[in-house]
């Protein structure tokens, strides 16, 4: 664990009565992709929300890539290179596949008013380079024959995916995927896992909150499991999975022999 | 444009080119049956222009803005006060320091009121940022009431707006010398002359700077700025999280939306000579955000039919209604005015059940 690209600690947030974190732990390492588990209510999505500004932290110190970054704004924290997708699909609805990938290119561009009013030869080299880099984002997730449909006429697997294309066009260092595969029967499952496996060729690390135990199991190389808000186990997929608190968290007892998930 | 690149082109530039000759036709066609029809049609334009603008708020950004007559306010009293001889008459400084009097010319007052409009856009923007949907509505409609109130009431202690009263003597947009006023005659009485009236004059001001408005509201349309406004439309919280710093990006369309209503503002005041705060009741404003909402949030051309159906309908009535019931029935069963607040609801209802999303809403780009 020596090269940390995001090492969060102690962070704590509380919702009136309701402590929904308290000194959540959660280090991942560059390059690689780290789940995040655990029972419905733990706090995975509230965890994300705070990593990615949504939220304000009680307390916790934040690092990504070694310095310090205080998750206060949503805009600033995907400037500083976190990217994310939502539990529910938020894709801007109206708009083409294409137009919601170019939306990501916005905080990697410059173009104000004056230079798409007067259509500086500056804005029209940057909008072509937008419209070709946001291609061949669709192009890489697998969907582009869609690009010119509007978001809502997607199939659902297709939003999942120009959800993670909109967050690749924001050239992340993190990618922070919230049950990426929700709803997702088997063949899809399949092939989003082969799309996060080269987005990790690509060089992003990514951060997957998911329910299924065995995509998680299969395709990450850390895990942290989130139960009532506290960390209670971190480790290799093989040694959590065995973990007495991780089996109790989920099954409610521990029965010897249990662990076959 | 890689599809049609010939036959696509030329049926194009010939439909550009039947439009241009239409409009440059049409007021003096309209002329013919008497200048009203062209004032009718100066005015159509004038709230295209508003309509525009609101465009950019209510259709693009989705910021429910039912003050937007404000700004409009706020241009209109820009130009009548920088060119009319009321500031002087009430202040003995400005009238010593002026000796020639106060006639800021249109070129000056066009980039200062939509400036200033602007300016009142953030002003409304800022403490709203946080607002959506209704809430944002009443607060928006409380800040257009607040401007005329004031506009209504500063007439004293310092006599600056003349009150319910209003002002009057604004001088006539001057272009190149050419005062646009007064008509001017082509030719001579002995060859034939044409005669170029006031109102057709204005005519062409007005459409010339529709025109340019509208060029800006495509390419803001299509620009990183504008896909912005869209995103914040469609779900706040994923346009955030895609980096967009929603804060500025909503007060750039509050300030640019109200600038396209200052410019027309200042375009009423000189057109009319005479602005009083009767003319920006919270009734304009929601005809404004009618004409956006019925003819198609967010599609320019939406926009302009529907600012020109909701504006001419009402005048064509106002003309027609009572020589139609006469001939029909001998006799005038409806007053036109009734006539024309029932089939104008009527029509509103009507779109709104038949057309949710308008009379000409953005094509969905679905199936292959």
């Amino acid at each position: 664990m020596t090269d940390l690209l995001l090492d969060i600690r102690g962070v704590s947030k509380r919702f009136g009565g309701l402590q929904a974190l308290s000194d959540v732990t959660l280090a991942v390492p560059r390059g690689h992709i780290v789940g995040l588990i655990g029972p419905n209510g733990a706090g995975k999505t509230t965890l994300f929300n705070v990593i990615t500004g949504l939220y304000v932290p009680d307390d916790g110190q934040f690092l990504l890539d070694g310095k310090p970054y205080s998750p206060t704004a949503v805009h600033l924290v995907a400037a500083a290179g976190i990217a994310r997708t939502f539990q529910n699909i938020r894709l801007f609805g109206s708009m083409t596949a294409l137009e919601n990938v170019m939306v990501g290119r916005h905080v990697r561009t410059s173009a104000g008013i004056l230079g798409a009013v007067l259509r500086t030869p500056a804005q029209r080299t940057e909008e072509r380079a937008i419209r070709d880099q946001a291609l061949a984002i669709l192009e890489f997730v697998g969907i582009a024959g869609m690009a010119n449909h509007t978001a809502r006429t997607l199939s659902y697997g297709d939003q999942r995916r120009l959800e993670i294309a909109r967050a690749l066009a924001t050239e992340p260092r993190l990618l922070a995927l919230d049950e990426p595969a929700a709803g997702m029967n088997a063949t899809e499952k399949q092939s989003l896992r082969g799309l996060l496996e080269r987005i990790l060729q690509r060089g992003t690390t990514i951060l997957l909150i998911e329910h299924d135990v065995k995509l998680v199991m299969g395709l990450c190389d850390r895990v942290t499991v989130l139960d009532q808000g506290r960390c209670i186990a971190e480790g290799l997929p093989a040694d959590v999975r065995l973990d007495p608190a991780v089996i109790e968290a989920y099954l409610g007892t521990t029965p010897e022999g249990s662990a076959h998930a | 444009m890689p599809e049609g690149a010939t036959p696509g082109h030329w049926r194009r530039a010939l439909g550009i080119g039947l439009i241009a000759i239409a409009l440059v036709a049409l007021p003096f066609v309209a002329g013919l049956a008497g200048n009203s029809w062209v004032r009718i049609l100066d005015f159509a334009l004038l709230y295209i222009m508003l309509a525009l603008g609101l465009n950019i708020v209510v259709g693009y950004a989705g910021l429910l803005d039912l003050g937007y007559i404000a700004f409009y306010a706020v241009g209109a009293y820009l130009y009548a006060l920088l060119s009319s001889p009321h500031l002087i008459e009430q202040f003995e400084w400005i009238a010593q320091a002026l000796p020639n009097g106060m006639h800021a010319g249109i070129w000056l007052i066009l980039p200062l009121g939509a400036g200033l409009a602007a300016a009142f856009g953030i002003l409304l923007g800022a403490p709203t940022l946080k607002l959506r949907g209704d809430y944002l509505a009443i607060v928006t409609l409380g800040f257009g009431e607040i401007i005329r109130i004031f506009l209504n009431n500063l007439n004293a202690p310092a006599n600056l707006t003349n009150g319910p009263q209003g002002i009057s003597n604004i001088d006539s947009v001057s272009l190149f010398g050419l005062n646009l006023g007064k008509k001017i005659v082509l030719g001579s009485p002995e060859t034939g002359s044409l005669e170029i009236s006031s109102v057709t004059m204005y005519y062409f001001l007005f459409l010339a700077l529709t025109l340019l408005l509208l060029v800006v509201s495509v390419r803001l349309q299509d620009s990183r700025i504008g896909r912005a406004w869209v995103a914040i439309r469609e779900d706040e919280i994923a346009a955030r999280a895609m980096g967009i710093n929603t804060r500025n990006v909503k007060l750039l369309a509050f300030a640019l939306g109200a600038s396209f209503g200052g410019i027309s503002g200042a375009l009423f005041a000189a057109f009319q000579g005479f602005v009083s705060p009767e003319s920006f009741t919270l009734n304009e404003s929601i005809v404004i955000v009618a004409m956006v909402v019925l003819g198609g949030m967010g599609h320019i051309p939406g926009v302009i039919l529907g600012a020109v159906l909701l504006y001419a309908i009402p005048e064509t009535l106002r003309h027609v209604a009572r020589p139609v019931q006469e001939s029909l029935f001998g006799a005038e069963l409806i007053p036109a005015e009734a006539l024309r607040m029932l089939l104008f609801g009527l029509s509103m209802m009507l779109i709104m059940l038949v057309r949710p999303a308008g009379l000409w809403p953005a094509a969905q780009r679905q199936g292959s």
